[in-house]
């Protein structure tokens, strides 16, 4: 501790460059803190997933339909308690960039098989009797300022009416909250009967089914007698526990971890360079002044550990700076990926590859500070 | 009286590659415990090769080095640090302060390196500083300090932990005539009173 002041100044010899690396490394982990936040957020997700849930889909791929006729079949099989369905509607309000998370659902299975969702009874008879109704999220609500008793129009990007219209309007008759799965408070739910009415094409289908088992220890015993039922008809179907369901929907769309997982390390890869020569270059600039603490009875080893703690300063200094503004930013993305904090988790692994990136960077600095001979640096040499 | 400083047919050779010079040969000196010893010589004849053995900044090729009784010819690098340390205050012609660090925290480095508490750790500084007349300077950076105060810090950081031995290699090389001077006169002083 008594070496702190010494470390401290050291490390601000050069004020500028100082300041640079800080910068650079602390934008490296704000990055991170974002990246590595969002990725916590889904894999959670998926984490959250119901182990009573299977997921139904078409066999040739998820983006097939399948001929609601199935819904009954399915319902005679035994251990399953309800069936309900849903499609992907792809809509968004206004503008392409405000995505909506929207669904056709029927209000009465719906409810059944879908316990997290919390909707005050007059509102979910509401939904059931208002051919154009729709219930919707909390944090949905928040973010466009809806209410109920609004009239909403959304543009689908796959659904059009008759006229040729992608146009679909919605009067709001609920707002729902998911308490124990925050990520769920984003989503639109809107009247199947009114949808497989009005739409033009592929009526009388549905996008997947979601099944609820009685006991999750026959989830996989289930999921294979529904694929075999289905078998050898013109819509096979391929089964799966909402939880890998939600993994390899989100391979779909590009593996997240792998891509963070590279831009990181690019990013890492190129800071190691700039920090590690920069530190370099300190102590190349410092060698007098390193071998007057030798001189002064500083052994080799003590100006080893002074080099190495400025280092491990100075990366420890700058992730603690870009998690903070990380975790600042972080509820920004509420509306997106409906974590509000960033986890701890991220907070943990970058701590340590602030450490791992001080050692990689300080080791060889320090080991020339802790082989440099006081004669020969005295003199210039 | 005892000698303080032994050296018997120490040689000093300097190898690079195939070259190599040999800067001592045989040399025999004993400085008594109190003496205020100078060397005087050309440039290149060997003082600060000589200085740097008495100092243990490094080790002779051949002879004897003691000081204080203690032969310290055959200690390692990591023992020659500590009996640095603990034996020796260094003055040299450039000062050698460290630029980042103001007079006083200059003054404290040695210490840090023993058992002191932050509190007589300040007080030894304090000592030393008003020693060298500079306690209204503690604070200064060496940028804000002349050549003349700068090595009165520089001597302050060789007195703190009370050596046994100051070594000086051309401690006023750098400085002009008076303060030259000044700067002698206060090392004799100190030798006379703190011997
Ligand atoms: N590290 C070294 N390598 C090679 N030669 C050296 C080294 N240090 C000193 N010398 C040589 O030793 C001689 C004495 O140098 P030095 O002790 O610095 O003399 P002085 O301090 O009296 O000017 C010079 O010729 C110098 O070139
Ligand atoms: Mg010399």
């Amino acid at each position: 501790m008594k070496f702190l002041p010494l470390i401290w100044a050291a490390l601000w010899r050069k004020k500028t460059r100082t300041v640079f690396t800080l910068a650079s490394i602390m934008v490296a982990f704000l990055l991170f803190g974002m990246l590595q936040g969002v990725n916590a957020a889904f894999n959670a997700t998926v984490d959250r997933a119901n182990v009573n849930r299977l997921i139904v889909a078409n066999s040739v791929s998820f983006t097939e339909s399948l001929p609601y006729s199935y819904m009954a079949q399915i319902e005679q099989l035994s251990g399953v308690s309800a069936v309900s369905q849903q499609n992907w509607f792809g809509a968004y309000y206004q503008d392409p960039k405000n995505f909506v998370f929207s669904f056709p659902a029927e209000p009465a299975r719906w409810r059944r098989v879908s316990p997290e969702y919390k909707l005050p009874e007059d509102q979910f008879d509401a939904w059931a009797r208002t051919r154009t109704g729709a219930v919707i999220g909390i944090d949905l609500a928040e973010k466009y300022g809806w209410k109920i008793g609004d009239r909403v129009p959304l543009h689908s990007t796959i659904w059009t009416k008759p006229g040729g219209s992608s146009d679909w309007e919605f009067d709001i008759v609920g707002i729902y909250t998911s308490p124990d799965s925050p990520t769920r408070g984003n989503q639109f739910f809107f009247n199947y009967a009114y949808f497989d009415e009005a739409r033009s094409f592929n009526k009388g289908r549905v996008g997947w089914y979601i099944v609820q088992v009685q006991d999750p220890r026959q989830s996989a015993q289930i999921a294979a007698s529904i694929d075999k039922l289905f078998g050898n008809s013109t819509d096979e179907t391929e089964t799966k526990t909402e939880k890998e369901f939600q993994q390899s929907f989100l391979k779909q769309i590009g593996d997240i971890n792998f891509i963070v997982t590279r831009i990181l390390f690019a990013v890492f890869f190129a800071l190691l360079f700039a920090t590690g020569s920069s530190l370099m270059q300190s102590v190349r600039e410092r060698i007098p002044e390193l071998a007057v603490l030798k001189t002064l009875g500083f052994s080799d080893g003590r100006v080893l550990w002074l080099v190495l703690a400025e280092s491990l300063m100075l990366c420890l200094l700058a992730a603690a700076l870009g998690l903070a503004v990380a975790s600042a930013l972080f509820p920004s993305l509420k509306g997106a990926i409906g974590v509000v904090t960033l986890p701890r988790v991220v907070i943990i692994e970058g701590a340590a590859i602030a450490v791992l990136l001080a050692l990689a960077t300080g080791l060889l600095p320090a080991w020339r500070a802790r082989q440099l001979n006081i004669v020969d640096a005295l003199a210039g040499r | 009286m005892a000698a303080i400083v032994s050296l018997r047919n120490v040689v000093k050779r300097y190898t690079r590659g195939k070259h190599s010079v040999e800067v001592l040969h045989g040399l025999n000196l004993d400085i008594e415990t109190g003496d205020f010893v100078a060397l005087m010589g050309p440039s290149g004849s060997g003082k600060t090769t000589l200085l740097n053995l008495i100092g243990g900044l490094d080790t002779a090729s051949g002879g004897e080095v003691s000081v204080a009784g203690e032969r310290i010819d055959s200690l390692s690098g990591g023992q020659l640090a500590k009996w640095r340390a603990r034996h020796v205050g260094f003055v040299f012609q450039f000062y050698n302060l460290l630029p980042q660090l103001s007079a006083e925290r200059n003054v404290e480095l040695p210490l840090l390196l023993t058992s002191l508490s932050a509190a007589q750790r300040k007080k030894n500084v304090q000592t030393a500083l008003a020693i060298v007349g500079l306690s209204d300077r503690a604070k200064h950076k060496p940028t804000e300090l002349s050549g003349g105060q700068a090595q009165r810090v520089a001597i302050a950081r060789a007195l703190v932990s009370d050596p046994t031995l100051l070594v000086c290699d051309e401690p006023t090389g750098d400085l002009d005539r008076a303060t030259a001077d000044e700067i002698l006169g206060l090392l004799q002083s100190l030798n006379r009173e703190q011997g």
